[in-house]
C-alpha cells in the first residue's frame, strides 16, 4: 500500500513533472525564476496550494459533480453536474489561495512577507488546476489526489529552482544578444526537460 | 487605422507567445501534431474573443475589487461550453488535448487581454484585438505544431510527407520532436529568429553577458 503512494509521488516528481513534461505553470516558471530566492517563495507557495486545493477538489468532484453522485437527494439519480467542473474547481482554487493568503497574514506576519505576494499570482497558475483536471481525468481517491498533489508540487518546486539557479550563473556568459532573455532560457527549460527524461520507466 | 494595427499588430511584433510571454503552457502540450495544434487555435480564439467582447460589454459595471473573480467567471462558462462543442464535434481530437481545453481558463493570453484591453475598451475593438492576439498565438502554435509532426512522425496533418523507413521509405523519424524538451527547444529558436529579424524586439535587461561585449570594457573597470 505505501509502496502505491511512494511510487505516485515519485512518478508526480520525477516522471511526470508538472513543468517540465506537461508544461504547466510556464508563464511563473519562466518569470519568476531569475533568481533562486523568489524561485524558493514560488515553489513553497505551489506546493502549499497544491497539496490543498487537489485533496479540496477531490471531495467536491466525488461529493457534488461525479456522475450519480447527487443520488443522494430525492429525485438525483439522473443527474450529472461533471460540466460544472472547471467553474467549481477554478472557484475553490480562487477562494482558496484567498483564505491561505488571509490566514497566512494574520498569523504569521513574516511568512507572509516571503510567500504572500505570490498566492494571488498562483491562483491562475495552470499548474493548479492542471493538477485537479489529472485528478479528476486520472480517477485518484482522495489519499491518491493529496499525495499526487503534493509531488506534484515538489517536482513544480524542484524544477523552478533548479532553473533559477542555472540562470543566475548564465548572466556570467556572453549569450547572443537576440537569444538573451527568454530564448537563451527556452533552451535551457529544453535541456532540463531532456535530463529529466532520464527518470521515465523509473518504477519504486 | 486603429482597428488595423490592433489586429495586425499581436501577430508578429506583439506576439501573445514570442514576446509578451503569455499562454505558453498550452502552446508546448498541444504541438505534437497539426490537427491538436489546429484545434487548440480554434478553441482560444473562440474564447478570446467572447471573453474579451462581454467583460468589455460590463467594464463599467464591474467594480475593481472583484473584477479578477469576475473574468475568470466568464472565461470559465466561455471555456465549459467551448469544452462541449469540441467533445460533440470532435471528440478523438479534444481525448488526445485531454486536460489543456480545460487549461483555456488559465490560459494567460485570456486573462491577459481582459485585463489589459478590454477593461478600457469598447466591445467592437475588444473584439478585434482578441481576434489579433488569438490569431498570433495560433500562428505560433501551427508552425510548432507543423515542425514537430514533419520532423518527429514525417507526416502533415496526418498524412505522410516522408515516408519513415519502418513504413518501407527512406525518412528516420526524429522521435525526440514529439517529445517535450523539442517544444522548448523550438519555440526558444522561434524567438531567437523572430529577434534576430526585429532587433528592436531584443530584451533590454542588462545582463553580466552584455558587459562581455566589445565597447563595455570600459565599465567594467
Amino acid at each position: 500500500m505505501l509502496e502505491h503512494y511512494l511510487s505516485l509521488a515519485t512518478k508526480a516528481i520525477f516522471v511526470e513533472n508538472m513543468a517540465l513534461a506537461f508544461f504547466l505553470g510556464m508563464c511563473s516558471f519562466l518569470a519568476v525564476s531569475k533568481r533562486v530566492e523568489t524561485a524558493m517563495g514560488i515553489g513553497a507557495a505551489v506546493v502549499f496550494v497544491l497539496g490543498l486545493t487537489c485533496p479540496l477538489n477531490n471531495i467536491l468532484y466525488r461529493v457534488l459533480l461525479e456522475e450519480g453522485a447527487l443520488a443522494w437527494i430525492p429525485g438525483g439519480e439522473g443527474l450529472n453536474l461533471g460540466f460544472l467542473t472547471f467553474l467549481v474547481m477554478i472557484g475553490t482554487i480562487a477562494a482558496s489561495t484567498q483564505v491561505v493568503e488571509m490566514a497566512i497574514d494574520r498569523f504569521s506576519p513574516a511568512l507572509y512577507g516571503s510567500l504572500g505576494i505570490f498566492l494571488p499570482l498562483i491562483a491562475v497558475n495552470c499548474a493548479i488546476l492542471g493538477g485537479s483536471l489529472f485528478m479528476v481525468q486520472r480517477d485518484y481517491s482522495f489519499a491518491e489526489a493529496t499525495v499526487f498533489g503534493v509531488g506534484s508540487g515538489l517536482g513544480f518546486a524542484l524544477a523552478i529552482v533548479a532553473l533559477a539557479a542555472v540562470r543566475e550563473r548564465m548572466r556570467y556568459s556572453n549569450v547572443p544578444a537576440p537569444l538573451r532573455g527568454l530564448g537563451i532560457t527556452f533552451i535551457t527549460v529544453g535541456l532540463m526537460s531532456l535530463g529529466f527524461m532520464a527518470f521515465s520507466g523509473i518504477q519504486l | 487605422m486603429k482597428a488595423r494595427e490592433v489586429v495586425l499588430d499581436p501577430l508578429v511584433d506583439n506576439n501573445p507567445i514570442g514576446i509578451q510571454v503569455l499562454g505558453i503552457c498550452s502552446a508546448l502540450a498541444v504541438t505534437t501534431k497539426l490537427s491538436t495544434a489546429f484545434v487548440m487555435s480554434c478553441a482560444v480564439i473562440g474564447v478570446l474573443v467572447a471573453s474579451s467582447a462581454s467583460v468589455s460589454l460590463i467594464r463599467k459595471h464591474i467594480p475593481s475589487s472583484i473584477r479578477i473573480i469576475t473574468q475568470l467567471t466568464i472565461i470559465a462558462s466561455l471555456v465549459i461550453v467551448a469544452d462541449q462543442i469540441l467533445k460533440a464535434f470532435v471528440y478523438e481530437i479534444s481525448l488526445q488535448l485531454s486536460v489543456f481545453v480545460g487549461l483555456i481558463i488559465t490560459n494567460c493570453i485570456v486573462m491577459g487581454r481582459a485585463e489589459a484591453f478590454a477593461m478600457q475598451n469598447p466591445p467592437g475593438l475588444s473584439a478585434l484585438d482578441a481576434l489579433g492576439n488569438g490569431l498570433g498565438y495560433s500562428v505560433v502554435l501551427i508552425s510548432v505544431g507543423l515542425v514537430r509532426e514533419l520532423v518527429g512522425s514525417g507526416r502533415i496533418a496526418g498524412i505522410t510527407v516522408l515516408t519513415p523507413v519502418n513504413e518501407g521509405g527512406w525518412y528516420q523519424p526524429n522521435g525526440l520532436f514529439v517529445l517535450a524538451p523539442a517544444a522548448f527547444i523550438l519555440i526558444g529558436i522561434m524567438i531567437w529568429i523572430a529577434r534576430l529579424v526585429r532587433p528592436h524586439l531584443v530584451e533590454e535587461e542588462a545582463g553580466a553577458g552584455a558587459l562581455l561585449e566589445p565597447g563595455y570594457e570600459g565599465n567594467l573597470r
